[in-house]
């Protein structure tokens, strides 16, 4: 009678003992952090996408043990976008990025199903509690490349394929022809538009059809190194964008204006880690290392180099403005007064050419 | 003016590869079999003829190496088509969904490769010529051997024996097959021939045109092609014709952006397909000028009683 | 050597073999590709055919996905049937989803929910009216419907892209193509909470009903597939060939613009450029492997609902690249017609 008055009492005594042993050990073993990483194109595309999975690389090198990245790449953006960045939160990812402006709805849906989960959308501009936003200031390449450009043309004529007609390749265009005409007032820019982030034999045809309008200068807001090679093959000259395009280019091979996310990534990273991370809006650029300007070719003369350089360095640290007005629009209307700089409100919201750039902007 | 010279220029350089395909599909059509996976063999001979470029630096090899691949995938079709007797129209279509399927497996490694530089191959003497000399004289060799081609094609299909019974055959194989022609042997290999030419349209995408690979690059330009054997009432000629008239109008819609014209660009981009439909459309109105021209078994399989 | 005999009569067997057996050529093939990449085949078979179906949810984006497929596959296996040659569906889906798309803009958030039948209804007009295109073009000027459908896809993407670049842009969407998000009352609301499930697919079944008895029970439908069989009976009998051919295409636009409607205001919620996933181009493949049956269309097109959800789940779990959905794809509808020659023939071994 004793025993089974005592066994159980004690049974559960020693389980509980053995289970308060177990607890710390469970606790040390902790999972790695599951990054997710959504891609619109291939990572092969040596562009927009590339840049992107280059800089997982390097967050899984740097945090190693403590994070375990995945990613699905050529997610058209619609309605299958959601079931893929869904299923990545199933899978139990506590950080995911989106990396292409077409995913901002389905990001914020399912973000609202899943709010332990963190997310992160890139050149969207919608947050919410647990969906932070961040984005490059790509204009700053596009400044430096035009300071080469309109160093190195002949012709005075520039030639930019532009992909989707958003603000943000519109101030990269105006970006361009700023920086051309502060070493050559003389300039013109010529814009066609192939309406797609990713197309190379239409990038081809559109470079092809500005090299036949007088430009000698190619440059592009399109994520293949399509125009590049279309200069190469022309005579011409062009420049790497969103990844370095060097061996693509040869001679043609003016500079690379590209971006390197992976400070951005590792900074939220480490919040997400540590618990600190909020929603923001991040637009980092040269000053933080996720715009640079790499290998500019032995063609570019040591003066006009000389000047480009010393503009990166004031890009770096902050001492340069490229959108410092006067700054005057197309129709000779000033968008900026004299000495005014230029706010994020209004660089989000360029919907103009400024002067020096022919055409009009598509759907105004 | 160096603009018009070079607008030239681009509209012969765009239009090779469809005026290839067209007239690679031409033969087909002749024979009696409509070939509706033209898309899916130029995608399959793109990705293959890009993959030999890189690994061999031999621009000749690719276009071997993409032909051969659009063959054999026509005598796949062919063997299908011609003696089980499948749909030509639903057989087409599954191997143009496969093709881009599989190309798009096998092209994953090469997305982002370069290729080397195949220069144009500039006539001397005559590519120093002004205007005519850039707009005619500095192109890749592939553009001088298709028009060479579609000129041969006239001549064999008017005066050589060989035309002559590939052209019964399709306008009656009944009457070809009771003369002893074998007719099934004879449809595979305008088949595979047609076939092979769609491939080196394939390839001269991949390694001259745009030497990149991306899933999907072809763009629809197979159809083109079909259609525009029918815009060219079957004849050699005029789908060259009708090539460098649809590569010239897609230029065009660039063209136009680019000088500040004030059109939308998707409705520019919308023309070339819009001017197919209305060719179409006026070259079908007159039945006699189809019967006169079409061949008469294309799309009926055909079975000889044995 | 294996030779082909022709069979007294076609086998019925086989008719319902033939598909299966086609199954079973792309399942093998599956297995090879999985193992040649190094994978476990199991494993990778599992996502295309287990997971879809696992849960609840999983079950709903499964019908989600085939909705469109089962309404524009029944309007393909009608226009086959009658030899009439529609490659254009997806042309007809994105005008549906435009037409649908625009009076759902005319919506504000006190609009009553009966918004949705209109724009229901603009779906099917919008679809049928391109559709008609290629009946007017083939009828009036015997030009050649495959064509006509396909280059209409062309311009119907154009003219999709025109509005959402233009007319149509949200105007505090920051220029990016395409329009605001619909308000609210003119969505199709969810037939099951939790899910993306919406009235589309009860409407897709009802759909294939109706077809069957279309098909099967009408003296139109007869005259179609007589049409489509035998022509020279049909024109004996009295069977206009006229009518069968604007019938079979203002039933496939019309069905293709539903669904085309059906995306716009369900998942979609807005129209972009990237309204079309290419359904257009995979219920032909839908409308064969169902053997132009409605009821077989809709078996089909739960496979090749699995085979697209599959595809992308074997890529974020797996890392299989997702252009193996089209490898299958084109597969599965290459070895049906193969097999399906042994419908009508036998295979001998010959001396």
């Amino acid at each position: 009678m004793f025993d089974r008055l005592l066994k159980k009492p004690l049974a559960a005594l020693v389980a509980a003992a053995a289970l308060a042993g177990l607890a710390p050990a469970a606790a040390v073993a902790a999972e790695p952090l599951k990054v997710g990483f959504v891609y619109i194109g291939p990572v092969g595309d040596a562009g927009w996408t590339y840049a992107h999975d280059l800089a997982r690389k390097a967050l899984q090198a740097k945090f190693g043990d403590k994070i375990k990245t995945q990613y699905v790449e050529n997610v058209p953006e619609g309605p299958d976008a959601a079931r893929v960045i869904r299923d990545l939160a199933q899978q139990g990812d506590g950080l995911i990025f989106t990396t292409s402006f077409g995913y901002m709805e389905p990001t914020l849906k399912i973000a609202r199903d899943y709010p332990n989960v963190k997310f992160e959308h890139a050149t969207g501009y919608k947050t919410a509690k647990n969906v932070g936003t961040y984005d490059a200031r790509t204009y700053e390449g596009a400044y430096l490349a035009g300071v080469i450009a309109g160093g190195m043309t002949k012709t005075n004529v520039l030639g930019v394929v532009g992909s989707v007609p958003i603000p943000e390749v519109l101030r990269n265009i105006d970006s361009f022809t700023l920086g051309a005409q502060s070493v050559n007032p003389k300039i013109v820019t010529k814009v066609v538009w192939v309406n797609k982030w990713f197309d190379p034999p239409k990038e081809t045809e559109a470079a092809t059809s500005l090299v036949n309008q007088g430009a000698d200068v190619l440059f592009q807001n399109t994520d293949s190194p399509a125009v590049l090679q279309t200069a190469e093959k022309l005579g011409k000259y062009g420049f790497g964008w969103d990844s370095n395009m060097r061996k693509f280019g040869g001679k043609a091979h003016l500079a690379s204006a590209t971006i390197n996310w992976a400070p951005l990534y590792e900074m939220l990273t480490s919040q997400v880690l540590s618990g600190t991370w909020k929603p923001a809006q991040y637009w980092w650029g040269m000053k933080h290392d996720t715009i640079e300007l790499q290998d500019i070719s032995p063609a570019v003369p040591p003066a006009l180099k000389k000047i480009v350089l010393e503009r990166e360095a004031g890009l770096k640290n902050g001492t340069l403005d490229i959108w410092k007005g006067p700054i005057v629009d197309q129709s000779g209307k000033t968008v900026l007064p004299a000495g005014k700089v230029a706010d994020d409100a209004f660089l989000h919201g360029i919907t103009f050419y400024v002067k020096g750039v022919e055409g009009q902007v598509p759907g105004r | 003016m160096d603009m018009t010279a070079s607008l030239i220029a681009t509209t012969l350089s765009a239009g090779t590869p469809l005026a290839l395909a067209a007239l690679g599909l031409l033969i087909n059509e002749k024979s009696g079999v409509v070939n509706l996976g033209a898309e899916g063999m130029m995608l399959m001979a793109a990705v293959v003829g890009f993959a030999v470029a890189l690994s061999t630096g031999n621009q000749w090899l690719a276009f071997a190496a993409g032909a051969v691949t659009a063959a054999l995938l026509a005598g796949a079709l062919g063997v299908l088509v011609i003696w089980l007797n499948t749909n030509q129209y639903a057989t087409g279509l599954a191997l143009t969904l496969f093709g881009a399927g599989l190309s798009a497996f096998i092209g994953i490694d090469y997305v982002g490769k370069t290729l080397p530089n195949f220069t144009a191959w500039n006539i001397p003497g005559l590519s120093q010529l002004p205007f005519f000399g850039p707009a005619l004289f500095r192109h890749h060799l592939m553009v001088y051997l298709t028009i060479v081609l579609a000129f041969g094609l006239v001549w064999f299909f008017d005066r050589t024996r060989a035309g002559l019974v590939l052209r019964a055959v399709g306008e009656s194989p009944e009457s070809a097959h009771a003369l002893g022609y074998p007719v099934r042997r004879i449809r595979l290999l305008a088949l595979m021939a047609g076939g092979a030419l769609v491939g080196v349209a394939g390839a001269y995408l991949s390694v001259i045109y745009t030497p990149l690979w991306v899933q999907g690059m072809t763009a629809g330009r197979g159809w083109i092609a079909l259609a525009l054997t029918t815009f060219a009432t079957w004849r050699p000629a005029r789908v060259l014709l009708g090539a460098y008239l649809f590569g010239g109008v897609t230029m065009l819609q660039f063209f136009f952006q680019g000088s500040g014209v004030q059109v939308p660009a998707q409705l520019l981009s919308m023309l070339p397909y819009v001017a197919t439909i209305v060719v179409l459309a006026l070259m079908s109105r007159n039945p006699q000028w189809i019967r006169l021209h079409m061949p008469t078994s294309i799309g009926k399989p055909f079975t000889p009683e044995s | 050597m294996l030779r082909l005999e022709p069979r007294a009569a076609p086998s019925r067997l086989m008719v319902w073999l033939s598909p299966l057996l086609a199954l079973g050529i792309t399942v093998a093939f599956g297995i090879g590709i999985f193992l040649a990449m190094g994978k476990n085949p199991w494993q990778g078979l599992s996502m295309f055919f287990w997971e879809p179906v696992k849960s609840a949810y999983n079950l709903s984006e499964l019908a989600l996905k085939a909705t469109p497929l089962i309404l524009i596959g029944l309007g393909l296996a009608a226009c086959y049937r009658s030899n009439v040659w529609n490659i254009g569906a997806e042309g007809q889906y994105i005008v549906g989803a435009i037409c649908g798309g625009g009076v759902a803009l005319l919506a504000g958030e006190q609009t009553s929910h009966a918004i949705v039948l209109p724009i229901l209804l603009a779906g099917v007009l919008g679809g049928m009216a391109w559709a008609a295109l290629v009946a007017l073009l083939r009828d009036w000027f015997n030009a050649n419907e495959i064509l006509v459908s396909l280059m209409l896809v062309y311009v119907a993407q154009y003219l999709l892209d025109d509005l959402v670049y233009g007319p149509w842009k949200d105007p505090e969407g920051y220029n990016f193509p395409q329009t605001r998000l619909f308000a609210d009352p003119a969505l199709l609301g969810h037939l099951v909470e939790g899910t993306r499930l919406n009235w589309g697919f009860p409407l897709a079944l009802l759909a294939v009903a109706l077809v069957w008895v279309f098909l099967f029970r009408s003296v139109r439908g007869f005259a179609l597939q007589v049409g489509g069989l035998a022509p020279g009976a049909a024109r004996y009998a009295g069977f206009s060939a006229r009518q069968s051919l604007w019938t079979v295409l203002l039933l496939s636009g019309g069905f293709a613009g539903l669904a085309g409607a059906l995306d716009a205001i369900g998942p979609l919620q807005q129209l972009t450029p990237q309204v079309s996933q290419g359904y257009g181009f995979a219920a032909i493949i839908v409308a064969f492997v169902g053997r132009l049956n409605p009821v077989g269309v809709v078996l089909s097109a739960v496979l090749m609902a699995m085979f697209y959800i599959g595809g992308e789940l074997a890529q974020s779990r797996l890392g299989l690249p997702n252009a193996m959905t089209g490898v299958f794809q084109g597969l599965l509808l290459f070895s049906l017609l193969a097999c399906d020659t042994l419908i009508a023939h036998r295979v001998r071994l010959a001396r």
